[in-house]
């Protein structure tokens, strides 16, 4: 069995016509991660003994001639800000380099309940704040299709381990991007649901008002699949949503003819001539599908990058606050009172990219500016909602780019936060307004660097969106 | 300038940080940049916005209610078993009160 290159179907069959066992598969994809780890340092550690244990849960069912479940026996790599209880989970930082998680997030709960195997806890942006996986404490991640370039971020070893075959499939969380931009990087599909879609009980809060878990996979039905699988309400999560979950898989029935889709002129704009060429060639296999495609206009688009960054880290100030040397592994030894004990505990364990976010939310929301940023983005952030809104009502979705340039050299950002914080500029709309949105594979540039296409959709129209990616990647826009 | 070496100092106050005189000055030229590019937001007249405070679904507003029900909460060793300093079922800290 080639596990690098395996599907959920292809894990299901030689589950059920008896060709490997789980845990002979779980076994092979543990040896093959661990030997491939030190090429792109995308897994922070494996799981070999939880993941043997739900294989062999997964044999038992098959063997008693029951359903093992959606996700049997499939390889899954999680970003390691979603907890797992008694599996050391770091958040990429040097905070909770020995945080042992005393429950599982429900993404967790749900994707072992339905067979699946955890692989390992995958590399990532300290708090999953950054755009490169460059900020983890634990060393960057490579990009495994060009080792001297990142896998994107903030979800980069998610990213990576599917791309390299370490895993089949992988949860990343995307709060402005974090799992499409290391996607398209990385050459592999990742959805980022509605925002309410997946619980988020059991993520480690970056910006509540933002954060979402999703899928990232090799294929646009692996996606599918697991996201059916992680979706719906959860009562531990006061903002994940009632509504029902459609068997996504359904959806990918190839039937795109007729579908509207909207180009943003203000989407096009900036982009590196690679990138805009393999757009244009991703709309004319759109078309050549039968979609229609319009120009269309989201106006608020220039405000985007400074209503995020005004919003997420005046969250992320704020719940970030419990790292405060009390409750969560980390304190610094030399404190006398208890806000010098604060105070040296994060000083020292917050890395730097994670403080120049707290010092800016903390200062946006500091008394005096609270009008003139905080609020003023939260307005902002209604417009821009409401662009969309409008856009829908012309439209069934939206094709955009992912990144303004596919991906780049290591080191060659980490001096300029604010050229960092600009290229998140085509997947933070998406992520304020709250819509559904992923990229799918549209190509590679000259050099084989992977880029991806967006699709946006209204909220809780994941079929749609799945829908075209799908139609998209069996006509081989991907290729 | 947007902000001062004081104003960075005391930010870092407000939100427990501990920055080396290193820290500061970065962090001072990085928060002026970013703050620059900010204050674009200034150009847009939002009075008849309301702050979109929250990314709701259509529900009732009762949907997320639950029923009042006791549960089993996480044990006291459980809680405690990341406490950098546990002690007698607590987490013990420095001293509270500064003199």
């Amino acid at each position: 069995m080639d596990v690098a290159s395996l599907t959920i179907e292809q894990v299901r069959a030689g589950l059920l016509g008896r060709r490997f066992s789980a845990a002979e598969l779980a076994a092979e994809a543990l040896r093959f991660a661990e030997a491939q780890n030190p090429k792109t340092n995308a897994y922070l550690r494996f799981s070999p003994e939880r993941a043997l244990a739900a294989a062999k849960r997964v044999d038992e069912a098959i063997a008693r001639g029951e359903d093992p479940g959606p996700l049997a026996g499939v390889p899954v790599a999680v970003k390691d800000v979603i907890l797992t209880e008694g599996l050391t989970t770091t958040c990429g930082s040097g905070l909770l380099e020995h945080y042992v998680p005393p429950y599982d997030a429900t993404a967790i709960a749900r994707l072992e309940q339905a067979g699946g195997i955890i692989v390992g806890k995958t590399n990532c942006d300290e708090f999953a704040m950054g755009s490169s996986n460059e900020n983890s404490a634990f060393g960057p991640v490579r990009n495994p299709v060009a080792p001297d370039r990142v896998p994107g971020g903030s979800s980069g070893g998610s990213a990576a381990a599917v791309a390299q075959g370490t895993a089949v499939v992988a949860l990343g969380s995307d709060t402005g991007g974090s799992v499409r931009q290391p996607a398209s990087f990385c050459g592999v599909v990742g959805v980022t649901p509605t925002y309410g879609r997946v619980s988020r009980y059991g993520l480690t809060a970056f910006a509540s008002s933002l954060d979402h878990i999703g899928p990232l996979a090799r294929n646009v039905r692996d996606a599918a699949v697991l996201l059916g699988v992680i979706a719906g309400r959860d009562p531990a999560d006061s903002t994940s949503a009632d509504a029902p979950v459609p068997d996504y898989t359904k959806a990918l029935d190839g039937q795109v003819k007729g579908v509207r889709l909207g180009l943003p002129r203000e989407y096009l704009k900036d982009l590196t001539s690679e990138t805009g060429d393999l757009l244009a060639r991703g709309v004319g296999v759109l078309k050549k599908l039968g979609c229609e495609v319009r120009d269309i206009s989201l106006p608020s688009t220039e405000y985007a990058i400074a209503t995020y960054y005004i919003i997420a880290t005046a969250e992320a100030s704020s719940n970030l606050a419990r790292f405060d040397g009390v409750r969560y592994t980390m304190r610094s030894a030399s404190s006398d009172t208890l806000s010098d004990m604060y105070r040296n505990t994060r000083g020292t364990g917050f890395g730097a990219e994670c403080k120049r976010r707290i010092m800016l939310g903390t200062y946006v929301l500091s008394a005096g500016y609270y009008d003139a940023y905080y609020l003023q983005a939260q307005k902002v952030r209604g417009l821009i909602a409401q662009d969309f809104a409008r856009v829908f009502e012309l439209v069934d979705a939206v094709i955009a780019p992912v990144s303004p340039f596919p991906a780049f050299r290591l080191g060659e950002k980490v001096d300029d936060p604010l050229a960092m914080y600009l290229s998140d500029i085509y997947t933070i709309t998406g992520s304020l307004a709250g819509i559904p949105c992923m990229s799918v594979p549209c190509g590679k540039t000259g050099a084989g660097l992977p880029v991806g296409m967006q699709i946006l959709a209204r909220h809780f129209d994941e079929p749609t969106m799945l829908q075209l990616a799908d139609a998209f990647e069996k006509a081989g826009g991907s290729a | 300038m947007k902000i001062t070496e004081k104003e960075v100092r005391y930010v870092a106050d407000l939100a427990n940080l501990k920055l080396t005189d290193d820290e500061v000055k970065r962090f001072g030229a990085d928060l002026d940049q970013i703050l620059e590019h900010m204050d674009k937001l200034k150009e847009i007249d939002t009075s008849d916005m309301e702050p979109m405070a929250q990314v709701l679904y259509d529900a009732e507003e009762t949907a997320t209610l639950r029923a009042d029900v006791p549960r089993p909460p996480l044990s006291n060793q459980a809680a405690l078993a990341n406490a950098p300093q546990p002690g007698a079922g607590y987490f013990k800290v420095p001293k509270v009160i500064e003199r």
